[in-house]
């Protein structure tokens, strides 16, 4: 029997750190990440683990000196929220196209301005192109068990990128809750010696890190990374099943949740997919059949799937805690409809912005409104907001 | 530290030639006599610029020692991390206990005096055990000469053109080596290129500390500062002839002058020679070439008192 401890989901980050003992950790605070790197930084302070510390002067720098330490041959660790992603979202493109396995949990918190402290997802959005894995976390248990198999999936040797794992500000960072933990046995084990495909420290061999590419060979670059990001879709899954095996807690690229028979459903990430399966279950005693798809990969993003998993479903709610000006909808909302073949309705949420709450009356209102779309069959306003004061 | 100019004459180059920087470029040679002292144990980290475009073109690379460049502003904090891991795998038994790798981050003087300041900054507070050199050609060279905060007063550059109503550039220098030095790290110093034997020994002397140290290197670029390209070497000797660029270096907080011209070049002979100041040559209406030789003279002044009061 594990250990079942109650942890914040800050804690369970850093749990999971402290569990794999990873070689070099670039530290910087910023809320509401900064509670993970202090117990991290503890755990350093005390011995528990040995890993060297940089304790960088901004998060570009943070990023940076990952970039250094990860092409070094040292398993790397960082992490952040909100500005702090966006500041070092330059050298994050860097670290992915460099193909360097960085596992970096990821508070979701608003961008500004105005500067707002609360959950959403813009932050981890507004770096969705830039060549990462991002998994996205439904409760404190989630985020241990991502952050100890992120450093399979990232460094499995036809992956090589690096892993945002995403929790929600707040909601799931200073909230707490039973986890159990597998310890530093059985995570050190899982995750193996890390070694690493090239080593700038060996200097026997001499490399040449970050090169210039011109147009004879930068577009090959990109295209290697589009084939391991389709790679990574197979190894996450193979990754979580062995993780299943290990604790009885498997993962996969999302979780459906009374979608059988369902005839509507939400599709959504993090935190919020707890609130919706809470929803389905009051929908379902009042005799509407509503269930729940909770993406856990948006990156790589798993269409064909999630059109499979919702082929039966009459009318689809798509929520995003974030949004795209100039386009209607939010970004997850987009790619789900760009692999809807036909048939179900799918409407827009976007919801909870700067950490506006999302109860489960709002997502009861939302199955509602969808039932009433399968009825009537209406397509039109698809594009609507929850909780929006609109005068 | 002594460096020994036979014994290093016999080692390998560290970087080769077939690199691409242009005919009479100054910077190359820094390189090269950094990694005579440095040797193959070296890894090299390199800010965006000249250099770091030019010596690597996949799919080749002039480096024969570990190489890495990230961005443009970053190569301290990305050599920070490589100074990290080096400890932490080494702590863990996974590098030789006996293996001493050097770390050398290169920037110039926009990777350094500006964009990259911060980092810089950052990694010289954390104390990694690492040489920073700056080869300081007094503007962004890599796009095409645009003005820095290692610019000279009244110079002109594509961003600080002699203009009708504005001529040049209308600040003055930033002194990087002092605010490098203001971070109380053990060993700072200045050095040009044009003094090939002074700047090898402050490589070795820097290399020996356990933390991190800072060389400012002057690199004339003849493209941006207007002169012949067989003259790169001339230039910087007047530069630190005229004391304008005055060799020096402060080792645990004792100040030494490494060089002390015994006939004094007026700074007008060095302007003279380049076409960045031709403007001012011609019609100095703002007096810059007055106030130059001005602050050469207190700055030289002031230089030589510190030596003293330091013994």
């Amino acid at each position: 029997m594990n250990k079942r401890v109650p942890l914040t989901g800050n804690d369970a980050g850093a749990e999971a750190l402290k569990d794999v003992n990873p070689d070099v950790a670039a530290v910087f605070p910023i809320t509401p990440q900064t509670e993970l790197m202090h117990q991290f930084a503890s755990y350093v302070h005390d011995g528990v683990v040995d890993t060297e510390l940089i304790l960088v002067e901004s998060e570009h720098s943070a990023q940076s000196a990952c970039f250094g330490a990860a092409s070094a041959g040292a398993r790397t660790v960082t992490a952040t929220s909100s500005q702090g992603l966006l500041l070092m979202a330059e050298i994050c493109a860097i670290t992915a196209a460099t193909r360097l396995p960085v596992v970096m949990p990821v508070v979701n918190r608003a961008i500004s301005a105005p500067v707002n402290i609360g959950c959403d997802h813009s932050d981890s959005m507004f770096l969705r192109d830039a060549g990462w894995i991002q998994l996205y976390c439904e409760n404190s248990q989630e985020v241990y068990d991502t952050v100890v198999q992120a450093f399979r999936i990232g460094e499995h040797k036809d992956v090589l990128l690096p892993v945002m794992v995403c929790l929600d500000g707040f909601i799931i960072s200073h909230t707490m809750e039973g986890v159990e933990l597998i310890g530093p046995e059985a995570a050190r084990q899982f995750v193996g010696e890390y070694d690493a495909a090239f080593r700038l420290l060996d200097t026997a061999k001499p490399i040449t890190v970050g090169p210039l590419h011109l147009t004879d060979y930068y577009f090959e670059c990109k295209r290697q990374v589009v084939e391991a990001m389709a790679t990574a879709r197979r190894v996450i899954v193979e990754v979580g099943k062995e993780y299943g095996r290990l604790t009885g807690r498997e993962y996969a690229l999302f979780e459906p949740y009374r979608l059988d028979d369902a005839e509507v459903a939400i599709i959504a990430l993090g935190s919020t997919c707890g609130t919706a399966k809470v929803a389905a279950d009051r929908a379902r005693e009042k005799g509407l059949r509503a269930g729940v798809l909770k993406l856990r990969s948006f990156r790589p993003f798993p269409g064909e799937e999630i059109a499979e998993a919702l082929r039966h479903v009459g009318a689809v709610a798509v929520l995003d805690r974030s949004i795209s000006y100039g386009l209607p909808g939010g970004p997850l909302f987009h790619e789900v409809r760009s692999f809807a073949n036909g048939g179900a309705v799918l409407v827009s949420y976007v919801y909870g912005l700067g950490g506006r709450d999302i109860t489960p009356s709002d997502l009861q209102c939302v199955f509602a409104e969808l039932a009433a779309r399968r009825q009537s069959g209406e397509s039109d306003g698809v594009f609507r907001y929850i909780g929006l004061r609109e005068s | 530290m002594a460096i020994n100019l036979k014994e290093m004459s016999a080692r390998p180059e560290l970087l080769v030639g077939g690199h691409r920087s242009c005919a009479g470029c100054a910077a190359p040679a820094i390189l090269r006599q950094a990694l005579h002292v440095a040797g193959p144990d070296t890894v090299v980290g390199f800010a965006t610029g000249c250099m770091e475009v030019s010596t690597t073109i996949y799919p080749y690379t002039a480096w024969r020692v570990p190489y890495i460049h990230c961005a443009f502003e970053n190569c301290a904090a990305t050599v920070s991390g490589v100074e990290a891991a080096y400890r932490v795998l080494q702590r863990k038994g996974r590098i030789p206990a006996d293996k001493k790798i050097n770390f050398i981050a290169f920037g110039g003087d926009g990777a350094s005096y500006d964009i990259g300041f911060q980092s810089l900054s950052g990694a010289m507070e954390r104390g990694h055990r690492m040489l920073y050199v700056c080869y300081d050609n007094n503007a962004y060279m890599n796009t095409g000469t645009q003005r820095s905060s290692a610019t000279p007063r009244g110079a002109m550059t594509n961003t600080s053109p002699n203009g009708s109503i504005i001529s040049g550039k209308q600040q003055s220098r930033k002194d990087l080596t002092a605010c490098v030095l203001a971070h109380n790290i053990p060993y700072v110093a200045q050095a040009s290129v044009s003094n090939p034997i002074d700047f090898m020994r402050k490589v070795a002397r820097a290399l020996e500390i356990d933390g991190p140290s800072f060389i400012n290197i002057l690199q004339p670029c003849h493209r941006g500062w207007g002169c012949k390209p067989e003259d790169s070497i001339e230039l910087a000797r007047l530069a630190v002839e005229t004391r304008w660029w005055p060799l020096y270096e402060v080792d645990h907080g004792r100040w030494k002058v490494n060089n002390k011209p015994k006939t004094v070049v007026p700074v007008v002979d060095w302007f003279r020679i380049q076409a960045r100041f031709k403007h001012m040559v011609a019609g100095d209406r703002d007096g810059i070439l007055a106030w130059h030789q001005e602050q050469v003279d207190k700055a030289w002044t002031e230089l030589l008192e510190k030596e003293e009061k330091s013994q």
